[in-house]
């Protein structure tokens, strides 16, 4: 009992001291609660499957940022992690009988294969040529799926997979359980020396190179580590959408998730995640006027980007957190001295 | 067969050197990735079929009026879009990919998604060995190479092609040499949509048209400027010309090829930077710091 009550304790000091002294940190532990809390109070099947589709592009979008945010290899062909773990998990689960929980991972799996195919020759280019090319790739793998309709089910697609779960709810805490889970990993993964390694290559290459590092490895890994991320994502959405089609691989696929996650804003990981959840029920939400709604999408992003070439979510946070110049720990907005060196923060 | 081969190849390859040309322009002088430039071309070409089959004028005056009209538009579009954040390189990705899917939204509203026609500036063919040529094919082809040549006394011969040329080579040099940058840039992206317009213009009667047709030259036009080295007006030229070609075979020759003509193109452009990075004609500048 006494137990109990000291972690009681510490965990209201921890709310207390760590939580609630930030905006941020606020709005996220909201966001994770409303999340996990939502299904208590609506179990609106259409409310459900928005938030489910949100999740599993969540996790793209992320996935995009940890590889061409924080390393600056841009990728514009993004899809090809998507298209190749949902297919992989949808032709395993259909030919070779591998539950989602089995099928979902090997089409991470395929995806971080693939990540290397396309890193390899990839490694040699930068910057602009790197994006150019790299779009290149999920529509040439279009093209062979196309050109075998026997085996990838051509314009069709795989279809009749086995479900993720059996009721909706399930579904949901699967994809949004997944979704906290591995965003927390690649924000983990950015936050570790491996993270700072990828900054410094996106802000010279060639004096990590005279540090000594191995960039080489480090970009492969970027690859394997976004592939392996982005073809999770596709493996869910091919079992939640019961089908993996050629759609997966389209070029808008990949502008999409480029336009999430420059949005949110880059190198944040948490940026991407929130555009996804602040865009898609928006497009949901213009479905009254049906006409209209990809005009009005494009519309908003331009429009904010004007105002916010940063980003959405690295702006509101600047207004509403200052960082401080002495010791760089962030505070609110309203204070007038750190909240930790008592430093003024002009 | 040949011939078949021959002319698609010959106009495909056009199409792609004139979009690959204006896309390496604005890309050298501004070092903007215009994701929108092929959606000009899609609207110069439904600005003919506005002017033609629901104005009842003549296709000249459809040809002029896209070309003027367009060339406004996308300099309209620079100068409230692109300029404000022309310093985010990101911003300018994702502003520009927006654009073009407005245009295209819009497009879809005003005609609806269904496929319409332009008529040919000169109707009829004459038959070689059995193959139609269209007279219309042999005035696009024509019209690409006087286009080309127009560009290449523009950028060679007069001092506003020296100002560009040398701001895409050096900016900050240039603005020292008292270039007006910004307004050398502006320069660039009006001829630079108003290639795009041009293409447009001449291609129109050649193909079907729909809000969604610059997806796939878009795809074509980034393979040809990695592929002929970016920035390099005679890589853009022997790139296009080289998929056009890739494309038309893997079309007449291989079952199935029209699924696989973007593949095949695209994996010819992945084996030529496996051994050359910086692309056919390109030149490994240095590291921008």
């Amino acid at each position: 009992m006494g137990l109990f009550w000291f972690y009681v304790r510490r965990g209201y000091r921890v709310v207390r001291n760590e939580v609630l002294v930030l905006p941020s940190r606020v709005v996220l532990v909201l966001f994770v609660m409303t999340l996990l809390l939502l299904p208590l109070f609506t179990q609106d099947a259409y409310t459900l499957r928005i938030l489910i589709l949100t999740s599993i592009f969540a996790i793209l979008a992320a996935s995009w940022d940890l590889l061409s945010g924080y390393t600056g290899q841009l990728n514009f062909g993004h899809a090809l992690f998507f298209g190749v773990g949902a297919y992989t998990a949808a032709l395993l689960n259909l030919h070779v009988h591998i539950p989602p929980w089995g099928s979902i991972p090997l089409g991470g799996l395929a995806a971080v294969l693939s990540g290397l195919v396309i890193g390899i020759p990839c490694l040699r280019l930068r910057g602009t040529y790197l994006a150019l090319t790299t779009l290149a790739f999920p529509i040439i793998l279009m093209g062979i799926i196309f050109a075998l309709p026997g085996i990838t089910g051509g314009e069709l697609g795989v279809s009749g997979l086995t479900r993720l779960s059996h009721s909706r709810i399930w579904d949901y805490y699967i994809t949004v359980g997944l979704m906290l889970i591995l965003c927390t990993v690649m924000w983990k993964i950015t936050d570790s020396n491996t993270g700072i390694i990828f900054h410094a290559i996106r802000e010279d290459e060639l004096a990590v190179r005279a540090a000594g590092i191995n960039t080489t490895r480090y970009k492969l890994m970027a690859f394997s580590l976004s592939g392996f991320f982005a073809g999770i994502s596709g493996g869910l959405y091919a079992h939640f959408m019961r089908i993996a089609g050629p759609s997966t691989l389209e070029v808008s696929m990949s502008f999409t998730v480029v336009i999430w996650a420059i949005f949110g804003g880059v190198v944040t990981i948490y940026g991407p995640v929130g555009a996804v959840f602040i865009l898609f029920p928006m497009l949901e939400f213009f479905r009254f006027w049906p006409e209209y709604r990809t005009l009005m999408f494009a519309g908003v992003v331009l429009l904010i980007l004007l105002y916010m070439p940063e980003g959405l979510l690295p702006w509101i946070r600047d207004k509403i957190e200052v960082e401080c110049p002495r010791c760089k720990i962030r505070n609110v907005a309203l204070r007038k001295t750190c909240r930790i060196c008592t430093a003024s923060l002009d | 067969m040949f011939l078949d081969i021959l002319i698609t190849g010959l106009i495909s390859g056009s199409v792609y050197a004139l979009l690959a040309i204006g896309f390496s322009l604005i890309f050298g002088v501004a070092r903007i990735v215009n994701i929108a430039h092929t959606a000009f071309y899609m609207l110069a070409a439904y600005c003919i079929y506005f002017v033609v089959q629901k104005g009842g004028f003549h296709p000249v005056w459809g040809m002029l009026a896209a070309f003027v009209i367009v060339t406004l538009l996308g300099l309209l579009a620079y100068k409230l879009f692109i300029d404000p954040i022309r310093e985010h390189e990101g911003a300018v990705l994702i502003g520009t990919i927006a654009l073009a899917i407005a245009m295209q939204e819009f497009m879809l509203l005003l005609f609806s998604g269904d496929y319409v026609s332009v008529p040919s500036l000169i109707k009829g063919y004459f038959a070689v060995s059995g193959v139609k040529v269209f007279y219309q094919q042999l005035l696009t082809f024509g019209m690409v190479l006087v286009i080309l040549f127009a560009l290449w006394v523009l950028l060679m011969k007069t001092r506003l092609g020296l100002a560009i040329r040398s701001t895409a080579e050096d900016r900050e040099v240039a603005n020292l040499m008292g270039m007006n940058d910004s307004r050398v840039a502006m320069t660039a992206m009006g001829v630079s949509v108003g290639l795009a317009a041009i293409t447009g213009a001449v291609i129109a009667p050649l193909t079907i048209l729909t809000p969604f047709m610059w997806m796939h030259p878009l795809i074509m036009m980034m393979a040809v400027v990695v592929l002929g080295g970016m920035g390099s007006i005679k890589g853009s030229f022997a790139g296009a010309y080289i998929l056009g070609f890739a494309e038309s075979l893997v079309v007449f020759l291989i079952p199935q090829g029209a699924f696989l003509k973007g593949s095949v193109a695209l994996s010819i452009m992945i084996l030529v930077l496996l051994i050359r990075p910086e692309g056919l004609f390109g030149i490994a500048f240095e590291e921008e710091r």
